[in-house]
């Protein structure tokens, strides 16, 4: 909503400055966005009368014209405007004018003509931001030799007021009058209104189809307007500075109106309508060319206007062609109705439309002001452009309209709420002021009754903020909650995310955050196992499908650094993925935290002790190791050998804790990297948040008095053989009293069969309460040398 | 005796020629050792004369002494300089990097998150979580928001379907929270939110912070002390002016827009609040009836508020970023000035 700071003024008595005006209203909750000066810098512009008009000697386009610039001796000024003409009134820049874009005026000589000033065209003045076609022709009224900025009061600013959508009440004059006039404790100057006598009593016919969408519709015919009467200048003024375009004076009485008392109307020409009008929902396969030529094809649950033919606006929206006042229109039809909130919500938007009616009748419009406004439009009119009125006619269902609410107010409520007590006189005033009625009910309590405008007020919460925001939200006081302090448990059998995250921060990865939705050709690369859920209404087709994988997010994260010279990347991020979704086939929707992480490039940065490789699936198992680690629970996650469609066949592991798949690490796929156009390759790991955080309370074991006994063992394996099985069944075969096992080295060559390997293991037992004995150790090697040789032909290296 | 005086003086040379301790132990043995020759002066003792043996052994042990303090001060010198030798040879230049993997670091929009979940948490909030698809109910019905209201097109959001959105703010915590749980509560929720919205200051993904108290006795008043301390404790800033705007928002009332001191020009005016000396921040209100009425909490007994606010905006003031769109594109050039 913008307004004119002037107008306001002229409706409250405000003495304060523009600015003080504009922060006033913003912290009462009417935020300004914006207040601008109505038109650009310019002096020494005056009214003058062209007197004469001759042409120019020596140049076809200029004319030589004759002035009274009000100061009795006549001016001459070269001017080569088409439209110029004796008798004009017009905008004069004298010498020594400066207008905007710091153009200067002087006295000069135009093809040997003399001319000393020059006649302005309204955008030469900063008015208007399109180039006008000619000069500007004021209204004969002008009086020459006034000062234009004066005269035009055009020292004055737009206050632009972004309103929440639950004050549709301020999208008049008269609804920020009201809050301006409350803040300052001032009387509101609302223009009289009164109704115009109607001569003769042609009605047209109205029926409303459906009294619950639109409750009242006023209408009258007015006859013989002059269409072609210009606008006065005070209201294309006004009109302008609250940012609409004047068109012709139909169109701009009913949108000032609009702007004054916050009614939207509309007017149509009689001669081009049915016998009869209907209010009615629209049709199957109905369709309308809008005003702005669209044209549209209805939903049946939009509100019409229409005749016989059919559609002829969209009620609330916009009129149509068909029916739209033009240069020719001769006799009116206005339209002041009110269509429920709810009949008007949302159908502009769905037709790629927003007008000033759709904006305040999805908002609200004051219920009771239809015939006030076509009054007040009526007089305008005639005022302006003639003509005959019938009477107003209005279709009314009462039990439709809103109903007139009645909240309860408890004055000690407020000051529960607030943290302070307000005075009785000061809820009395306010809330009057804000045009509501307070009959007492006891001390300090009352029956507030809500003006029919406020459509956001229905219970003590509401009038309660009223109170509040007018009183000042920074005068109330600032206190603490208070709270009991009761020590909280904390669950030490999880592994606190944060942990994990520096884990990996520690091992030298940055943290990543990169969109949930992806594209379907990632998400496909990544999960192409998976159904995810579909975007219906997507940014782009780019981020179109919500991912299923991390690892479609952060392969284009690691590729955003490969392309900007980054060789070694380390990343990781945490959140969700998404399975399933809402179609019958895509299986019920899971939103799985997740912890992922790629990497790539050297196994150490750059420096002078690095180790100059490149790092493999096992710096990336290390990793993953380091996460696990972190739960305490080692013994329950496995890496089992298993294939990913997006990894390497080769390097790929199913991470598995308890009995269930709860993540994947491996290399990937070569095919992946080259649709992706990389040519390094690139390691992951994607692990279910879950099953990384479920850790467990440590649980002490008495340390043994007695003396560990190591034996190492070189066994050759098949080189298909993994490790995990074999040390599975050694640790079986090796009793209770092992307390570690480690595999320290692998050897292939010299000694060991091509397509063998031998395994170097470590094995340490010690037992709680006694000394083991050679003996027990040598059965228990023994053993393990007789089972791992039946399960796997493994023989003991000599 | 003159045999003593001559084996001292050639003992002397050798112990000063003497150039490691070998050499040194080596003269040791030959002179003081047990078949050393000064040893064997002192056997001879006993084949003198008895009243002239207290003299010459005399003599004798003061040669002795005098043989094993030079031995020890040449033992002591020689290990000196094999010490100072070993010590040179093991010489390092220190200013070379030290051996370790490089350190990562965390993202600032977590940093920023962790730190307002920081501020909260040890004053007894709870940190909770929710689903980022939601359902139509709880993420609008609920927050009184039903179909078609206004406030709706302010959240430009994405579907799924009729009924299915991506969280369009952190608010349905607060609803899922309260459904489960009974007042009094405390807490913190933050995480990932979406608009269909993306140029230059919005991103179609970005972070809230949600915060809700339910008590008996809450008022606005508790809200703007908790408001106004928070913000001086993110921002360090002790002095931190504070202001509450009233605005709108349908699951408060009453409502308010949270505004700062702008912490770039310390209120002066620039570009950064458009040269009103003032920042917008956050949002925040009392809990609106109609909520609680969804959740089964009773509003008489009850009251409480609730804030939220966008992690993206908070960082880039905190930190100096001046670009939104740096926080997604994941360039470890702009990640690493957090670690």
């Amino acid at each position: 909503m913008k307004v004119s700071d002037n107008w306001l003024r002229q409706w409250v008595a405000v003495t304060q400055d523009v600015q003080a005006i504009a922060d006033q209203i913003t912290m009462a909750g009417l935020e300004v966005d914006a207040v601008t000066p109505v038109a650009a810098d310019f002096s020494a512009v005056v009214v003058a009368r062209v007197t004469e008009l001759a042409p120019h000697p020596d140049a076809d386009r200029l004319r030589v014209c004759q002035l009274d610039d009000g100061s009795g001796a006549p001016r001459q000024v070269v001017c080569g405007a088409p439209n110029v003409a004796a008798g004009q009134k017009v905008a004069l820049a004298l010498p020594g004018a400066v207008l905007p874009g710091d153009m200067q005026i002087a006295e000069t000589t135009l093809r040997g003509v003399a001319s000393s000033g020059m006649i302005c065209a309204e955008s030469e003045l900063g008015l208007v931001e399109e180039k006008s076609p000619g000069i500007w022709v004021l209204p004969d009224e002008a009086p020459p030799g006034e000062d234009l900025r004066r005269w035009l009061t055009l020292d004055d600013h737009t206050i632009e007021v972004d309103l929440t959508p639950n004050r549709g009440d301020c999208l008049s004059l008269a609804g920020l009058a009201r809050e301006l006039g409350v803040l300052n404790r001032l009387a509101v100057q609302v223009p009289p209104v009164e109704a115009v006598i109607p001569v003769g009593d042609e009605q047209f016919d109205i029926r409303v189809a459906d009294a619950a969408a639109c409750p009242r519709y006023a209408s009258r015919i007015l006859r013989d307007v002059d269409i072609s009467a210009p606008t006065p200048l005070w209201m294309a003024e006004r009109l302008r500075r609250s940012g609409i375009r004047s068109i012709d004076v139909v169109v701009d009485v009913t949108n000032y109106v609009m702007l004054e008392l916050g009614q939207p109307m509309h007017a149509f020409d009689l001669e081009r309508l049915g016998r009869h009008i209907e209010v009615r929902y629209a049709g199957e396969g109905e369709k309308l060319e809008l005003l702005d030529g669209q044209q549209v094809a209805l939903d049946g649950d939009t509100l019409l206007i229409a005749d016989a033919e059919g559609p002829l606006a969209i009620a609330g929206v916009m009129g149509g062609a068909r029916s739209g006042v033009n240069s020719q229109t001769r006799h009116v039809l206005l339209e002041s109705a009110f269509f429920a909130p709810l009949a008007v919500a949302g159908r502009a938007r769905r037709y790629g439309l927003h007008t000033d009616a759709s904006h305040r009748f999805e908002r609200g419009v004051d219920p009771s002001q239809q015939v006030r406004a076509i009054e007040r439009a009526t007089r305008l009119l005639l005022d302006i452009a003639g003509g005959t009125p019938g009477p107003t006619v209005e279709v009314c269902d009462h039990q439709q309209l809103p109903v007139h609410r009645r909240v309860f107010l408890d004055a000690t409520r407020v000051a529960r709420i607030l943290g302070m007590a307000l005075a009785h006189d000061d809820i009395v005033d306010i809330l009057t002021r804000l045009g509501m009625t307070l009959e007492p009910s006891g001390d300090g309590r009352w029956q507030v009754g809500i003006p029919p405008w406020r459509f956001d007020i229905e219970r003590e919460e509401d009038l309660i903020e009223e109170l509040a925001r007018i009183h000042g939200y920074n005068r109330l006081p600032v206190r603490y909650p208070r709270a009991e302090l009761a020590p909280k448990r904390v669950a030490g059998d999880r592994v606190p995310l944060d942990r994990l995250r520096h884990l990996l921060v520690a091992a030298g990865y940055q943290e990543a955050i990169t969109y949930s939705f992806v594209s379907e050709a990632l998400q496909h690369a990544f999960a192409p196992q998976s159904t995810a859920p579909v975007l219906a209404n997507p940014i782009s087709s780019d981020m179109s499908v919500m991912r299923s994988s991390l690892w479609a997010g952060l392969v284009r994260a690691v590729m955003y650094n490969l392309n900007r010279q980054q060789q070694r990347i380390r990343l990781f991020e945490t959140g969700r993925i998404f399975e399933g979704g809402f179609a019958d086939e895509a299986g019920e929707l899971t939103q799985t935290p997740m912890m992922a992480g790629m990497l790539c490039g050297g196994r150490d940065a750059e420096g002078w002790s690095a180790r100059r490789d490149t790092v493999d699936f096992f710096d990336l198992k290390g990793d993953v190791e380091r996460l696990i680690e972190a739960g305490g629970s080692g013994e329950a996650w496995r890496f089992e050998t298993a294939e990913h469609p997006a990894l390497h066949p080769g390097q790929s592991a199913r991470l598995v804790r308890d009995g269930r798949c709860v993540g994947w690490l491996g290399a990937l796929h070569p095919r992946v990297l080259e649709s992706l156009g990389i040519k390094t390759d690139i390691y992951a790991f994607q692990i279910e948040l879950e099953a990384l955080t479920r850790g467990r309370v440590p649980r002490f074991t008495p340390l043994s008095r007695y003396p560990e006994v190591r034996r190492d063992l070189a066994l050759i394996v098949e080189e298909s053989l993994t490790v995990q099985s074999l040390l599975d069944v050694i640790r079986t075969e090796a009793g209770d009293s092992l307390v570690s096992l480690r595999l320290f080295d692998i050897y292939r060559g010299a000694g060991v069969a091509e397509g063998y390997k031998s395994l170097a293991l470590g094995l340490t037992w010690q037992h709680p309460s006694r000394t083991l004995t050679d003996g027990e150790i040598n059965q228990i090697i023994d053993n393990i040398v007789a089972v791992t040789a039946e399960r796997f032909g493994a023989v003991l290296r000599g | 005796m003159e045999h003593l005086s001559s084996l001292v003086a050639t003992a002397s040379d050798a112990i000063e020629a003497a150039e490691d301790i070998r050499t040194l132990e080596e003269i040791r043995v030959r002179y003081l050792g047990k078949k050393g020759e000064v040893t064997a002066l002192l056997k001879g003792l006993g084949k003198l004369p008895a009243q002239e043996r207290p003299a010459a052994g005399e003599h004798i042990n003061h040669a002795r002494r005098q043989l094993e303090e030079k031995l020890e001060t040449r033992r002591q010198l020689l290990e000196q300089a094999a010490l100072a030798e070993k010590l040179a040879a093991e010489r390092v230049d220190v200013t070379l990097p030290g051996r370790r993997e490089e350190s990562g670091g965390l993202h600032p929009i977590t940093s920023t998150l962790r730190r307002i979940e920081q501020c909260f948490g040890a004053i007894g909030y709870d940190i909770v979580d929710g689903p980022e698809i939601e359902d139509d109910y709880h993420n609008f019905e609920a927050l009184n928001i039903p179909a078609h209201h206004p406030a709706r097109a302010m959240h430009d959001t994405f579907y799924f379907d009729a009924s299915h959105v991506l969280r369009t703010h952190t608010s349905p915590v607060q609803v899922r929270t309260m459904e489960e749980q009974a007042p009094p509560l405390r807490l913190i929720s933050t995480g990932r939110v979406y608009r269909n919205d993306s140029d230059l200051t919005h991103s179609p993904m970005f972070h809230q912070v949600e915060g809700l108290l339910v008590d008996e006795g809450v008022s606005f008043a508790d809200l703007k002390g908790t408001i106004e301390a928070f913000l001086r404790a993110f921002f360090e800033r002790d002095q931190l002016d504070v202001r509450f705007r009233p605005s709108y928002f349908p699951f408060t009332e009453p409502s308010a827009e949270v505004d700062i001191q702008c912490v770039i020009c310390g209120g002066q005016g620039c570009r950064v609040c458009s040269h009103t000396g003032w920042l917008e921040v956050m949002g925040c209100g009392m809990v609106h009836p109609e909520v609680f009425g969804h959740v089964g909490i009773d509003a008489q007994r009850y009251s409480g508020f609730a804030f939220g606010m966008g992690a993206e905006r908070l960082a880039m003031l905190r930190y100096g970023v001046n670009d939104l769109r740096l926080f997604f594109d994941n360039d470890l050039r702009f990640l690493r000035q957090f670690q």
